[in-house]
């Protein structure tokens, strides 16, 4: 029954579904991992960096883009369409800057990308876009925040967040790891993040991509050396995990 | 959506009104159709300057016109209305004589608008421009605040205001106002103008009895004053504003707004306060 009502976005199935949007959101599952943590002071995004071909220069794809200075998102799905939907949101945050004399607050900016991605599912000739966005950022008033989007337009408020491929793995280590001491401090939730992803990413610390925001600093991209350096510091704590269990079992 | 424009075919009023063009943020799918002049039946200002209330006044260089709305916006908004901010808030001071000429057409006119329990407008220049525009904006604050589960800055609401006006810069509008508030920033006190000023500042009088206004404002005001201390200073400038400018009379209405919003302080006929002073001095 599938096959008469999924070619147009602005029909309904008989049972309810909008199968323009859902097949969008297989788009998404097949993107590369994003994963978002809200700390106390902190808001991490860590996404799986796709290899690169040899001739390939390796900074030109990011999925980790700033909107303005206290906010950044990363996607999964579709680049090119992501691409459309962070200049809409970038435009959108200098417009408000400019009108309200503000900057945005992260909630408004998620509403705004949601109430474009749900025209997108309502109008003639256009396609949803097929990308979920996880938004980081700090209010006006130092609240982190993290929402996700999806390609229906609905969005979310989120402690901790996976999106792309994957992501139900992520998101149930999430579920177990996420407590108050894991956040507790900026690096323990950075070192979250990349237990997270080393999960589901394949040969571990040049495969990951991290980006932190701070309270009342700009988006900071961490160097691949950064990374390395938490990654060892995790093994070495994992080593050493063992080592207890194992010392607990041999007394 | 494809939204069609014809800018003359469309009221720039009906335009205005309808839910999307009113919307808050800009979307660049639609295009900004705020029409042509205004319509046939809408904003312009019409008749003679008899018929029509208003607050402004004949411009005597040019004697020979009886249309007062081709002429340029020289002439002075017949009313005194000012505002300060001080360590408690924001105070805010008019009077109310409205004037056709120099027919006095009208003692008791309402120049302070209520945008929202925290915002206030004061009128000055075209009544129907004041309160037409000043409404807008009320609705529009309140779709802000529905949207955002805040309440609008007065630097955003001014910003509202000013924008909406400025589309129509030329075409005939008068409106010089204050917007006066409380948000989360502190007292707010903006200057918006139809010419399209928009300036912040701690203290402003506007219309043909500002100089007065300022004169006496000028020579009292502090950053710490008390609220009675303010009051007092407002009534008094006003009054002395009606005092030598004929353009201004009849009561003075004083607000003060505060952390919890803006109170009506007093309504106080200038005669009245005439003696008052007389028999303090």
């Amino acid at each position: 029954m599938a096959a008469r009502y999924d070619r147009a976005i602005t029909v309904f199935s008989p049972d309810g579904h909008l199968f323009q949007v859902e097949y969008a959101q297989e788009a998404v599952k097949k993107g590369s991992t994003a994963v978002g943590i809200r700390g106390k002071d902190i808001v991490v995004l860590g996404v799986e960096k796709k290899s690169v071909a040899k001739l390939q220069e390796e900074r030109t794809v990011r999925k980790i883009c700033a909107l303005d200075e206290h906010v950044c998102m990363a996607f999964a799905g579709l680049t090119a369409d992501a691409r459309i939907v962070i200049n809409r949101a970038r435009v959108e945050c200098q417009s408000h800057r400019l009108t309200v004399e503000d900057p945005v607050t992260v909630e408004y900016i998620t509403r705004y990308i949601a109430t474009l991605k749900q025209r997108y599912t309502q109008s003639n000739g256009r396609r949803p876009f097929g990308i979920s966005a996880l938004i980081v950022g700090f209010d006006y008033d130092g609240t982190p925040r993290l929402y996700q989007t999806d390609p229906s337009g609905t969005y979310h408020a989120w402690k901790a967040n996976a999106i792309g491929r994957s992501a139900k793995t992520v998101r149930e280590f999430l579920e177990k790891n996420y407590t108050e001491e894991a956040i507790a401090g900026d690096n323990e939730a950075i070192k979250l993040a990349i237990k997270a992803l080393l999960e589901v990413v394949q040969s571990g610390g040049k495969n990951i991509e991290l980006a932190v925001i701070r309270r009342n600093q700009p988006l900071k991209i961490l160097e691949s050396k950064e990374i390395e350096t938490l990654v060892t510091e995790i093994e070495k704590e994992k080593e050493e995990e063992a080592e207890k269990k194992k010392q607990k079992k041999s007394t | 959506m494809l939204l069609v424009h014809h800018t003359f075919s469309k009221m720039a009023l009906a335009s205005v009104l309808s839910g999307d063009s009113a919307d808050f943020s800009f979307d660049s799918s639609q295009s900004f159709a705020f029409g042509g002049g205004p319509g046939p039946s809408g904003l312009g200002l019409e008749g003679t300057p008899g018929d029509s209330l208003s607050f402004s006044v004949k411009n005597p260089l040019c004697v020979g016109d009886d249309d007062g709305v081709e002429r340029k916006i020289e002439f002075l908004h017949g009313t005194t209305t000012l505002a300060f901010k001080f360590q408690h808030g924001v105070i805010v001071a008019v009077d109310s004589r409205a004037t056709a000429g120099s027919y006095i057409a009208s003692q008791t006119v309402k120049k302070v608008i209520e945008i929202n329990p925290y915002l206030l407008g004061t009128m000055a220049g075209g009544a129907a421009d004041c309160s037409f525009w000043e409404r807008l904006l009320a609705r529009q604050c309140r779709i802000y605040e529905l949207r955002n589960k805040e309440r609008i800055s007065v630097a955003a609401a001014s910003k509202l205001l000013a924008n909406m006006v400025y589309q129509y810069k030329g075409m005939g509008l008068s409106m010089g106002t204050m917007v006066c508030g409380w948000d989360k920033r502190g007292p707010g006190l903006y200057y918006v103008d139809s010419e399209g000023n928009r300036v912040c500042g701690d203290l402003f009088a506007v219309g043909s009895g500002s100089m007065y206004a300022y004169g006496v404002m000028d020579s009292g005001v502090r950053h710490d004053l008390t609220v009675e201390e303010a009051c007092e200073l407002g009534r008094r400038a006003i009054y002395q504003a009606t005092y030598r400018d004929a353009y201004s009379g009849g009561q003075v209405n004083l607000y003060h707004v505060h952390s919890e919003g803006w109170t009506r302080i007093s309504q106080d006929d200038v005669l009245v306060l005439h003696h008052q002073y007389k028999d303090q001095a």
